[in-house]
């Protein structure tokens, strides 16, 4: 049983799938019903003082709602001398109330996104378990202990049908696991002692063999527990880029407080000298303060980062931290490996080519029947080529009569013994060799044929019947389906490919021309890895890589994003900083793209933030200024001029800005939740793009929208009409 | 407007392209030490100064020890002024006859802040006020220094910005001596000798009184003047000897030296745009950022140009004003203005002196016309960044740069980086820090100007021609949003320590010389210092590679988008105050009513 498994290698998802169909299970639409249901709860719970202070964009709205809700509800009691007419007192409620909701709906949005992740933290603990662990002590003797009673360095032993305990290495026995409950995919893998796939996760299932397993975590501190604290944001920090938008945001606030405080006395002054017009209340300066401070991006900022990791977390990648995903956005180069990640797997027989006067039946003959006990993928993969091209049929052969030879590294050769047969085929050198001790002689156009295949990245074997040369079987890496696609829309992006190979540059070269990389590194060794990242860091590049084995380990530490394979080492998996549950090295590529959304959403929402200031300050300003500077005979003073959207009233535009400003929180968070869409091109162009999106509207689309909402208020007798 | 009155505009900034380059390039190699056609000459008295101070030419220094360095000297070279003004009548060409203004503690305070930052702004009379050797030793000297200061903090920045993985940003004291000697100096010494021969008085004669051609008597004043004129607008100061300084025709006698007086405002400004190109190895870097100064500045000198040859409408429609026409009227606004000059030429300069931190005038921006004067206005609430100070509009536009790289540098999807440096929380901090600063600066000053009561008595704190007005603000001249224009436009112009004035408001009492002083002192150096310490920041990191991906920064479309945060910046934050000031009077203007 096991040894049929061994063949089957526990793979990758095969490529050339659209990049949204990689998405798993873990995919849920942006607004859920359950969490929805809970985001409005939280988002009245995050109203609680010492949360909001938090954010300091918030939290001035959250002391502007207090204050505006104080001055109302004084107006409403007799004894606390704040006398005010009708539509100012019902403008003050309205003011409050908007306020509030402003709050409310930045609640929201974090509380929404907060919530996708609480709800895959949810899933994931079931998975949790509180099974029994078999620990076994120095004499083998097995005793049943609770599996969160598991210290590192212990022992345990599981057979089919048990759910691992803990995490660990196996240290005897091979497996089949079925890691589901992480990964969410249902094929199961081979886990086996030594190598690099040796690692298993508590939680997961055995579901052939048994194995030993020594512990390699304490309690919760496990890979699921990890999983848990990081959907949940538990352990959420902000990351560097974050907290330099805070920095901005906090500033502009603080200017824009700046700008709405002395606009009191500025005001105080000039009616003073004009003898007409009434400074501004402290709610209609609340109202512009709370219109001019960036509420949009202050309000989504958290919601952002957060959706973000969930993000990764649908592609099945687990982000150590937030600071990873945005490092994937500043990617430049992007080193692979070349079997596996590039190339299938092993190399296959493309093409048998015969020497002058040998009939290609006859080579492709001997070749399959050096290959029938092969097992190796290129064994097969011959076996194959000579069925499909020249209809031979694998024979039965007697087994007393027949001898195979398996392949050796001293020989370099494999083939087979029948009776009136001896037929061998191997590297070109070792053959050659052969033929000579044979007796046979070697003609020259061998040697130029397999010249000829290197140079085109292929690898020749020679086949030999008896002691006469036949021809070349040659092998051929085979490019990965879509590569090519891929390597294009990274390069778009601005990320140049390195392929890392042990073949020799020759091959290398040809393989690298088929599959569309920028670069390789031939006859690369691990240590080559490693000098190949610190020169690219040198020169001031990032770093991405992605890497399974123990030795692997150094260089995933090394690169700037280190994405290990799940069905890695341990030692591989701590060392990077992104673990990919599918193990599927081309994922990054989708790393790549949500690190970017995410720093493209907060520059997108900044800027429109900042830029819908302009038409506030033209809704708000003659409103606050309406009877200024009033000459006689006229209704409006001098500054209502700048009504330029011909709202109703004063308290109608008020009104209608910050109803614009509240609303337009809540219409982003699709925005904030999902990312600004990215297309690969160069950053000029996104650039235009986004400045022309996000900029340029942002200064436009609140016109029409404060016009519509200044009409509506009135229209819904909330605001005057004059 | 006028074809002349255009052309002489093109013509400015034609010359200024000219001379950027090749000046850019001289400066670079000043400032790295190389060989110049000066060095035969200079080179040894470089090293008596050096071997005087006690200078280790090639010891250079972290930005902690540079700051320290420059405030240690401007603060030294402050109360050095401070104590001549305040004994200059003990000292040299001391004229009591004519010196009727006091030099009281207040006015030496407000005038050395005013000296060693740069500013230039005169709360005095200079011809009623300064002896000449006040004039020349306590005030020409800092003006070379306060403007060899700026420029050294410019290339630190920018050395900080080129330089990486390194630690130092440069010696001050050498920054300072090359900047005064290979740069200011020579300039000066040829620029004042053709001011002399187009007029500007060069003497130290008494004042001299005669008869006009009406009979009246006048008093003439001499003074070592041109060579203080030259570096009065080659180091952006401003600051001139007489009270009307460049309308004065002792000042700026003829159309040339006019034309080269607007010239040397933007000379070092614009050409040291170019040295930051030549710093990080890429000019076109340093062509974008001027690029945006031009746009910049074209456009205020449009506005200005248009709202002053537009004029007044209530004047217009009595019919006492000429039209424009090509023989040599100008039509317009002339209320202020040097008939020599005319409309375009003052508009011309209105605009350089505020885009740079000059402050100079050569007409009065309080008789402009609302907008017309809300253009020099808004140049200095953008903090001087078009063209700028010498080395201050070229720190201020790279605060700019690193704000837009930082907002706009996250829509390419990729942390922000300016010159292939990341952007991160300290530079953004320090930014903020700067620009808060500035904001916080100019309106806290002018709201408390605008309601406060002075202090008791206010017949210490705020006497004005023997009225102690208890209103800080009854020391405007003019009523309504112009008087509140002239309280704005003051702290406005200390702040961007630019010094030019709106006029019409009495600032020589205890009150405004000491509030104005400290909103000098706060507009010089916290600016300074945080940007400083983003050269700090920045000097240390390694650069990024630039990939199809990086946010180019050298391109027109980084050159608008640097525009759009240099106007939405400063427009969000002081559109409140000018929508109070400026705007209101324009249409109330142009409903019949003035103030």
């Amino acid at each position: 049983m096991a040894t049929t498994l061994t063949n089957q290698t526990p793979g990758p998802i095969p490529d050339g799938i659209e990049p949204a169909d990689r998405r798993t299970s873990r995919t849920r639409p942006l607004f859920d019903p359950p969490i929805v249901r809970r985001a409005l709860g939280d988002a009245f719970k995050k109203l609680d003082p010492r949360l909001e202070a938090k954010n300091p964009v918030m939290f001035v709205v959250w002391i502007g709602s207090v204050v505006t809700t104080l001055i109302f509800l004084a107006s409403l009691v007799p004894a606390a001398g704040v006398s005010m007419g009708g539509w100012e007192r019902a403008f003050t409620g309205q003011i409050a109330l908007w306020l509030w909701f402003t709050v409310l709906f930045a609640n929201f949005a974090e509380a929404i996104a907060e919530g996708r992740g609480k709800a895959q933290a949810d899933e994931l603990r079931k998975t949790r378990t509180t099974t029994r662990a078999k620990r076994m002590d120095k004499n083998g003797k097995i005793e049943e202990v609770s599996a969160s009673s598991l210290r590192k360095g212990e022992i345990v032993f599981c057979t089919v049908g048990d759910v691992i305990p803990s995490d660990g290495t196996i240290i005897e026995g091979i497996a089949s696991v079925d890691e589901s409950a992480i990964t969410g995919e249902s094929a199961p893998v081979i886990r086996e002692a030594g190598g690099d796939r040796s690692a298993v996760t508590g939680g997961t299932k055995v579901i052939s063999d048994q194995l030993k397993i020594e512990i390699t975590a304490n309690p919760g501190e496990t890979f699921i527990d990890r999983m848990i604290s990081l959907v949940e944001g538990a352990s959420r920090q902000k990351t560097p880029n974050e907290i330099a938008l805070n920095i901005l945001i906090a500033g502009l606030t603080i200017i824009f407080l700046l700008a709405t405080v002395t606009l009191l006395p500025f005001a105080l002054y000039n009616v003073g000298q004009a003898g007409s017009g009434s400074a501004p209340s402290i709610t209609v300066l609340i109202a512009l303060l709370v219109c001019l401070i960036p509420t949009t991006i202050g309000g989504l900022l958290s919601a952002i980062g957060i959706a973000g990791m969930d993000r990764v977390m649908q592609y099945n990648v687990l982000a150590m931290s937030g600071k990873a995903v945005e490092a994937a956005g500043d990617v430049d180069v992007l080193l692979l490996d070349k079997t596996g990640t590039i190339t299938l797997g092993n190399r296959q027989a493309a093409e048998f080519l015969p020497l002058p006067g040998v009939d290609i039946a006859e080579l492709a003959d001997a070749a399959q029947l050096s290959s029938l006990a092969d097992e190796t993928p290129e064994g097969r993969s011959i076996v194959v080529l000579a069925k499909e091209k020249y209809n031979l049929r694998g024979r039965h052969l007697e087994e007393n009569e027949t001898e195979f030879i398996p392949f050796t590294a001293q020989t370099r050769m494999s083939g087979v013994n029948i009776p009136g047969s001896r037929v061998r085929k191997g590297a070109v050198q070792a053959v050659v060799e052969y033929v000579k001790q044979s007796g046979g002689t070697v003609p020259a156009e061998l040697q130029e044929i397999a010249d000829g295949i290197s140079k085109m990245g292929g690898t020749p074997l020679a086949v030999v019947l008896n002691e006469k040369p036949l021809g070349i079987i040659y092998l051929k890496d085979i490019v990965k389906g879509g590569m090519r696609e891929r390597f294009d829309h990274l390069r778009a992006m601005g990320i140049r490919t390195i392929m890392i190979t042990g073949d020799n540059p020759l091959t290398a070269a040809a393989i690298a021309q088929e599959a569309g990389v920028d670069d390789f590194l031939a006859q690369a060794k691990p240590e080559d890895k490693m000098a190949l990242i610190k020169k690219e860091q040198a020169e001031g590049r990032l770093v991405a890589m992605t890497g399974d084995g123990t030795n692997d380990a150094p260089a995933l530490a090394q690169a700037d994003v280190g994405v290990a394979m799940n069905s890695g080492t341990q030692a591989a998996k701590e060392a990077g900083n992104m673990v990919d549950l599918d193990s599927n090295p081309t994922k990054l590529i989708e790393i790549v793209e949500i690190g970017k959304q995410l720093l493209m959403t907060r520059g997108a929402l900044t800027t429109f933030s900042i830029a819908n200031d302009v038409a506030k300050y033209f809704a708000i300003i003659p409103a606050m200024f309406s009877t200024l500077y009033l000459l006689s005979g006229t209704a409006h003073g001098p500054l209502w001029a700048l009504n330029i959207m011909q709202l109703h009233s004063p308290y109608s535009a008020v009104l209608a800005s910050v109803i614009f400003n509240a609303l337009i929180i809540i219409a982003l968070i699709p925005v904030a939740l999902r990312g600004v869409p990215y297309k690969p091109m160069g950053a000029a162009a996104l650039l235009r793009r986004n400045l022309t999106v996000w900029g340029l509207f942002g200064i436009l689309l609140p016109f029409p929208c404060i016009k519509l909402l200044d009409w509506a208020v009135v229209a819904l007798h909330c605001a005057p009409a004059h | 407007m006028t074809f002349i009155g255009w052309f002489q505009i093109l013509l400015f900034l034609g010359a200024i392209l000219a001379l950027t380059k090749p000046f850019g390039t001289f400066m670079h190699r000043v400032f790295e030490g190389e060989k110049t056609w000066l060095t035969p000459i200079l080179r040894p008295v470089e090293r008596v100064i050096y071997k005087i101070g006690g200078v280790k030419e090639d010891e250079e220094m972290p930005w902690t020890t540079y700051t320290i360095a420059m405030l240690l000297f401007s603060i030294v070279t402050l109360v050095v002024t401070y104590v001549i003004l305040r004994f200059q009548a003990f000292l040299p060409w001391y004229d009591k006859t004519y010196m009727t203004t006091p030099m009281t503690p207040d006015l030496a305070f407000g005038t050395a802040v005013s000296f060693a930052t740069n500013t230039n702004w005169q709360a005095y009379t200079g011809e009623n006020t300064m002896s000449y050797f006040s004039q020349m030793v306590a005030l020409t000297s800092h003006n070379f220094f306060s403007a060899a200061t700026g420029i050294a903090i410019a290339i630190a920045l920018v050395r900080g910005l080129g330089r990486r993985s390194a630690l130092s940003i440069g010696n001050f004291w050498v920054d300072l001596t090359r900047t005064t000697l290979y740069v200011l100096l020579p300039l000066c010494i040829v620029y004042a000798l053709v001011l002399c021969q187009q007029g500007v008085v060069q003497n130290f004669h008494p004042y001299g009184t005669v008869k006009t051609l009406e009979g009246a008597s006048q008093v003439i004043p001499g003074g070592p003047f041109a060579s203080q004129e030259a570096i009065k607008m080659l180091g952006t100061n401003g600051g001139g000897p007489f009270n009307a300084n460049s309308a004065h025709p002792l000042e700026n006698p003829t159309a040339l030296t006019d034309f080269l007086q607007v010239l040397s405002i933007f000379l070092i400004g614009a050409s040291l745009v170019y040295t930051f190109g030549l710093y990080v190895g890429n000019t076109k870097q340093g062509w974008a950022l001027w690029g945006a100064m031009a746009f910049l500045f074209a456009i205020g000198v449009s506005v200005a140009y248009i709202q002053e040859a537009r004029g007044n409408p209530l004047i217009a429609a009595t019919g006492v004003e000429d039209k424009a026409s090509v023989l040599g009227d100008s039509g317009g606004n002339m209320e202020g203005k040097e008939t020599r000059f005319g409309i375009a030429r003052s508009a011309l300069f209105a605009t350089v002196t505020t885009d740079a931190s000059c402050g100079a005038v050569n007409s009065m921006h309080d008789s402009f016309t609302p907008l017309g004067g809300l253009v020099p206005m808004a140049n200095m609430m953008t903090g001087e960044v078009i063209f700028g100070g010498v080395g201050a509009g070229l720190y201020g536009m790279l605060m700019y740069a690193i704000l837009a790289v930082f907002i706009a540098g996250l829509m390419v999807g990729r942390t922000p980086e300016y010159l292939g440096k990341k952007i991160e929380a300290f530079e953004i901090k320090m930014a903020m820090l700067a620009a808060l600063v500035l904001a916080a600066d100019v309106l806290l000053f002018t709201a408390l100007a605008s309601v406060s009561h002075v202090p008791h008595p206010a017949a210490y704190w705020n006497t004005v021609s023997g009225t102690a007005n208890a209103l800080a603000s009854a020391n405007t001249n003019n009523s309504g949003p112009h008087g509140f224009s002239e309280m704005l436009y003051a702290y406005d112009s200390t702040t961007a320590n630019n010094g030019s004035a709106f006029g019409g408001i009495s600032v020589n009492t205890p009150f405004w010389n000491l509030t104005q002083g400290i909103s000098m002192l706060v507009g010089r150096f916290l600016m300074i210092v945080p940007l400083l310490a983003i050269a700090g920041s920045m000097v240390k990191k390694k650069r990024v590679a630039a990939s199809a991906g990086t946010f180019p920064t050298d391109t027109p479309l980084f050159a608008g988008l640097l525009i759009g945060v240099v106007i939405i910046v400063g427009a969000l934050t002081y559109f409140p105050a000018v929508s109070l000031g400026p705007v209101v009077e324009h249409f109330l203007m142009h409903s019949g009513k003035t103030f």
